[in-house]
């Protein structure tokens, strides 16, 4: 690990301050995620400030209907929230198939937006081609081995998945990332937060270098009733989606008025399925709504040698999580 | 407190310092001065290094030396005076600069700190000419040889071809296994110091006589200069039954820094140079009569191994005693790859080898439209088939009986695809468990302390296994003591020796060394007391005495008994010290030894998620006498989640390209966690087997993962009606 300096933020203002003063300064919410990847060499902070002191961690209901999720809020006390739970209960579902109780209870909503990819070449400095970790230096992804890659909007540069759960609900539920940066505060629409890597896969997310997220904000949600968060992995739990699946209906009667529908461990963000979305628009909530949803969910799907088996996971995934949604009573 | 029994399921005795933090384990010691070193490893799998600059990392701070290829002290025979296959490796000491495999040791980076050696490692700046490396598997196949290995790689009984042709019905297939690597809590972790010519290790290792012999001879120096030291081992599962390259180059590097050094491996750095499971590809061919008799069986294995060292997974070993067919041929070949030398891994060969034969037998069974129980049934060997001795004790019947009845075997419907659960298919599926009873001469001390305690030692090893605990256990059983009276140690060369603590042979080894060394302690009580003048037993004939409860006395007169601190304070007050060594009798030759069980599993498969749930595995085993029930089911416990572990989860990805392991995390390297493993009903008959060890206990650490990966499979062939016979089973293959 490098050498770095380390303080505790006192304000948010202050935090802001360090980071534009600093390019090579990183917040430190939780730890789960970077100190692993500077204990790899991979990041290189030269200074942390620790933002677990600021006044963020509290979880409020907004104006209106919806709901504000503080920056540092911890991804258990999310989960076990009962306004998340009522209001968001796929939400909770997510952060509850992710990492394992030990790492929930320490990393913060904020930190788990920024959670970097878990592509084993990226990890691993030993590997000396990595775009998203030296860029410009190609990607052993795609000649290696690719089993846990993206088969959805990846480029010739990189084909890294984001591995969280919780980003993956919370792209169904369309929230906005309330940011601070130098000049102020500005919302970012969560559709905009995330990136897909194109030439560029060392910039994960829109988010500015001096920027600190205050919060994650929802708007009042419809489809509390009919909602699942569907997670394939390789073992029960303490392992990252092959393929996860946020789905949700507002449903009259049996017909769809409208669906929401998120895909993770397949694209380089969370990735939301609006055209399957679209087709279930005033479609009976069936399984052959389901299957056809799930078709054009994939339709753009491009696989690599080891991550054919994505697609047909996917698909079935899809089906089943919205036959869960649809049978869910609320 | 009543005197303890062998077999009571005594608590472990080390449990609350294990559990508080107080066992100190090798990496822990603090050793003053020392400072701290990094390995430095290769990031190519073939070539040479053409040139390794450490100017920026002997200038980064805090750094006490580097050591590479060009400076590292020169050894005898080039670091290869303790070669001694397969378990004296050849090791990687940077007496050379070419490279063999990826992430393979090539300099040790010494500092202040262990943030200071790994920074200056950072800026290692190393060139290679690399060569294409070799790590296609099945490619190899046509340039396969054949290894050297405790048993032969070839074995034929009986008319093969004649076998083959009486056969009715036959079944013919190709299993594969994965690379693993074992993954201990605990990293292999060495502390060295030296005092003049005297080197003492904290080492973690399963074999703490076999670091003091190996590091030695590779050393060249005297044997007796050198003390290992390992109380606590946090695991091992054989990777730490063979001293590797990092043992040595902490010594080294001591001695070059004249200060201790404390070298601990990362945990990508247990990928590789310490061993793993080779990958194995296994073809079977069983014949049969349409009545379930077997005619031949056929088991061909191949295996990888270094480019460096042969190391034979013998995956064929119990196809060569486990059924009755009067013809068996066996074979296995080795691939060389570019990748660290494969090692023992928990059951090495059976772990494997019953995942393929256990499978091809089910299918036989399917095959003959026969019950999977009865089949077995049908081809039970009452004597070895291969080397035609008898058994030295075997109940395997009794196991299939009982495993059957609790599991509630009888309720299957054959019929794949029969049983079905809203989404979920259920399967049931059964295989065979066998290990091979191993025991080899261990010597133990019993010491009779002057505050009445009683102290039991012996230089072996407790790897979480119970060593401490069955050790204080068979002496305070012996001696008609509580086990609060007695202190066991262990894990120190000055110690009596005790062997490697591989092959499962710990208890089965170092239990008869303890009893006989209490036998001798109290023989000495006897000697001292009817030689005292001061005594009342004086002028006694050793017959007429006895030790009971702690106490000496006469067989006549029972209720005379002396307690030993009495004895021991009349004779001057030093404590009382016998030692024993207890080795196999010849007769043991005379039979072919083995442990039994029979493994049921119940799995429910998500065939369109491609999600598997073991809800339940039922095994009964033969393993002899179990000298601490709860101790000894915790290791078949164990086996059995290694077992689902190797069926379903663990493999290590090996990059395409350059022969790196590509998951070489505990959070990529997947084994089973809490949430995997559903009810788990393991018992042991518990008949002794004299025949093999005066106690009748055969060891128990290794049986536990055989077999059971092919109830799991043959299972989830019951569930969905397809067949897998490549492990692991992960969603994606299982997706339907
Ligand atoms: C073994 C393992 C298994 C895991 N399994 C899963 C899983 O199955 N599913 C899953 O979803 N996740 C999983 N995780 C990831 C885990 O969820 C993330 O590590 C965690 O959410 C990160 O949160 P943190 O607060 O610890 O982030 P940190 O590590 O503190 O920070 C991550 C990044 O966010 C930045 N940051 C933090 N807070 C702010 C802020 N307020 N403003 C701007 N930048 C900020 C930091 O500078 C850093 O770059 C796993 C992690 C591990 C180690
Ligand atoms: S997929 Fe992306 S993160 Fe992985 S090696 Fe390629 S560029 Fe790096």
């Amino acid at each position: 690990m490098n050498s770095f300096t380390f303080r505790r933020a006192d304000a948010p203002d202050t935090a802001v301050e360090a980071l534009a003063h600093d390019h090579a300064a990183k917040l430190l919410g939780g730890g789960t995620n970077l100190i692993d990847l500077m204990k790899q060499g991979v990041e290189q902070p030269t200074a942390l400030i620790d933002i677990n002191p600021l006044p963020l961690a509290e979880i409020t209901p907004l104006p209106g209907g919806g709901l504000r999720l503080g920056a540092t809020a911890r991804n258990s006390d999310t989960a076990a929230h009962p306004e998340v739970r009522a209001q968001y209960p796929m939400l909770a579902q997510a952060i509850l198939a992710g990492a394992s109780a030990q790492l929930r209870n320490m990393a913060t909503d904020a930190g788990n937006l920024l959670q970097r990819t878990r592509c084993y070449y990226f990890y691993d400095p030993a590997y000396l081609a990595c775009n998203k970790r030296k860029p410009g230096s190609g990607c052993a992804a795609i000649t290696g081995f690719n089993r846990i890659h993206a088969i959805l909007g990846a480029s010739p540069e990189c084909i890294a998945t984001n591995p969280s759960d919780m980003a993956v609900a919370l792209a169904a539920l369309e929230p906005t990332v309330r940011v601070r940066g130098p000049k102020g505060e500005r919302h970012i629409h969560f559709a905009d937060f995330h990136r897909l890597p194109g030439k560029t896969p060392e910039i994960d997310t829109n988010l500015r270098a001096d920027e600190l997220i205050l919060s994650i904000d929802l708007p009042r949600s419809s489809y509390a009733a009919h909602s699942h968060y569907l997670k394939v992995r390789d073992r029960a739990s303490y392992a990252f989606a092959l393929v996860s699946v946020a789905a949700a209906l507002d449903l009259d009667g049996t017909t769809i008025r409208s669906a929401r529908l998120a895909l993770g461990g397949v694209a380089h963000k969370p990735w939301r399925a609006e055209a399957a979305e679209k087709s279930l628009k005033g479609k009976p909530a069936t399984a052959d709504s389901f299957r056809a949803a799930a078709e054009l969910a994939l339709a753009g799907a491009q696989t690599y040698k080891d991550n054919a088996f994505k697609v047909p996971m996917a698909k079935q995934a899809i089906v089943r999580a919205l036959t869960v949604a649809a049978g869910e009573q609320a | 407190m009543s005197a303890a029994a062998i077999g009571e399921p005594l608590t472990r005795v080390d449990g609350r310092a294990k559990v508080t933090g107080a066992a100190k384990y090798a990496a822990e010691f603090e050793v003053p001065h020392a400072a701290h070193a990094v390995m430095v490893t290769s990031t190519v799998a073939s070539g040479r290094i053409t040139r390794m600059d450490t100017t920026a990392a002997e200038r980064s701070p805090g750094v006490v030396t580097i050591m590479t290829p060009a400076n590292a002290p020169r050894l005898p025979n080039n670091g290869r005076a303790a070669v001694n296959p397969p378990a004296g490796r050849v090791l990687q000491l940077l007496q050379d600069a070419e490279v063999h495999y990826n992430n393979q040791p090539i300099a040790v980076v010494v500092a202040e700190t262990l943030n200071q050696a790994l920074l200056a490692a950072a800026l290692i700046d190393v060139r290679y000419q690399s060569t294409p490396p070799k790590l296609d598997f099945q490619a190899g196949f046509p340039a396969a040889h054949v290894g050297k290995n405790k048993i032969p790689s070839m074995l034929s009984e009986g008319d093969v071809a004649q076998g083959f042709a009486a056969a009715e019905v036959t079944v013919e297939q190709i299993y594969t296994t994965p690379k693993q690597n074992h993954n201990p809590m605990e990293p292999h972790g060495t502390i060295a110091s030296w005092d003049g010519e005297l080197l003492t290790l904290h080492d973690a290792t399963q074999y703490i006589f076999g670091v003091k012999q190996t590091v030695a001879k590779t050393l060249g120096i005297p044997e007796d200069n050198v003390r290992v030291l390992c109380p606590y081992t946090g695991g091992g599962f054989g990777s730490k039954g063979s001293t590797w390259s990092h043992v040595v180059l902490a010594a080294m590097a001591a001695k070059v820094a004249k200060r201790p050094v404390k070298l601990v491996l990362e945990r990508p750095q247990m990928f590789g140079p310490v061993g793993g499971r080779p990958e194995t590809y296994q073809h079977i061919v069983l014949g049969a009569k349409r009545d379930g008799t077997l005619t031949a069986i056929r088991h061909d294995c191949y295996s990888h191994v270094s480019t460096v060292e042969d190391f034979v997974e013998p995956s064929s070993s119990q196809t060569r005693m486990l059924y009755a067919a009067p013809v068996i041929t066996t074979s296995q070949k080795l691939v060389s790859l570019n990748v660290g030398t494969p090692t023992f891994q928990r059951a090495p060969g059976e772990a494997t080898g019953t995942f393929a034969l256990e499978i091809a037998m089910d299918e036989l069974a399917v095959a003959l439209n026969m019950d999977p129980v009865a089949l077995r049934l049908k081809n039970y060997a009452e004597a070895d088939p291969t080397s035609h001795k008898p058994f030295s004790s075997k109940h395997l019947r009794e196991c299939y009986e009982q495993g059957a009845g609790r599991f509630g075997w009888s309720k299957r419907n054959p019929a794949p695809r029969s049983h079905r659960e809203g989404n979920l298919l259920i399967g049931y599926g059964m295989a065979t468990a066998t290990y091979p009873a191993n025991r080899s001469e261990s010597q133990a001390a019993v010491r009779f302390e002057p505050n009445g305690r009683v102290t039991v030692l012996s230089g072996t090893q407790d790897l979480g296994t119970g060593t401490y605990t069955i050790m204080a256990q068979v002496a305070a059983a012996k001696l008609g003591l509580p086990i609060t009276l007695v202190d066991a140690k262990l894990g120190d060369t000055r110690q009596p020796q005790g062997p490697v603590s591989g092959g499962s042979q710990t208890a089965a080894s170092v239990t008869p060394a303890v009893q006989a060394a209490a036998e001798q302690a109290v023989l000495k009580l006897v000697t001292l007391e009817i030689s005292n003048p001061g005594s009342p037993f004086y002028g006694a004939l050793p017959e007429e005495l006895d030790f009971k409860e702690g106490k000496l006395l006469r067989r006549s007169a029972p209720a005379s008994g002396i307690p030993f601190t009495e004895i021991v304070g009349r004779n001057g007050g030093a404590a009382v010290e016998a030692k024993a060594s207890a080795k196999p009798s010849q007769d043991v030759e005379e039979y072919s030894q083995h442990s039994w069980g029979a493994v049921f599993a119940e799995v429910a498969v998500d065939e369109s998620l491609g999600m598997p749930h073991v809800r339940r595995l039922t095994a009964v085993y033969d393993v002899g006498t179990l000298l601490n029930e709860k101790t000894g089911k915790s290791q078949l416990i164990g086996g059995l989640v290694w077992a689902q572990s190797l069926a379903l989860e663990e493999e290590t990805h090996i990059d395409p390209t350059t022969g790196r392991p590509v998951n070489n995390n505990l959070a990529e390297y997947h084994m089973p966690v809490n949430l995997d493993i559903g009810a788990l009903d393991v018992s042991a008959l518990g008949t002794p087997d004299k025949n093999f060890e005066p106690l009748g206990g055969r060891g128990i650490g290794e049986i536990g993962i055989t077999g059971a990966s092919a109830a799991i499979a043959n299972a989830i062939y019951h569930a969905t009606g397809k067949r897998f016979r490549d492990a692991p089973i992960t969603p994606d293959k299982l997706l339907a």
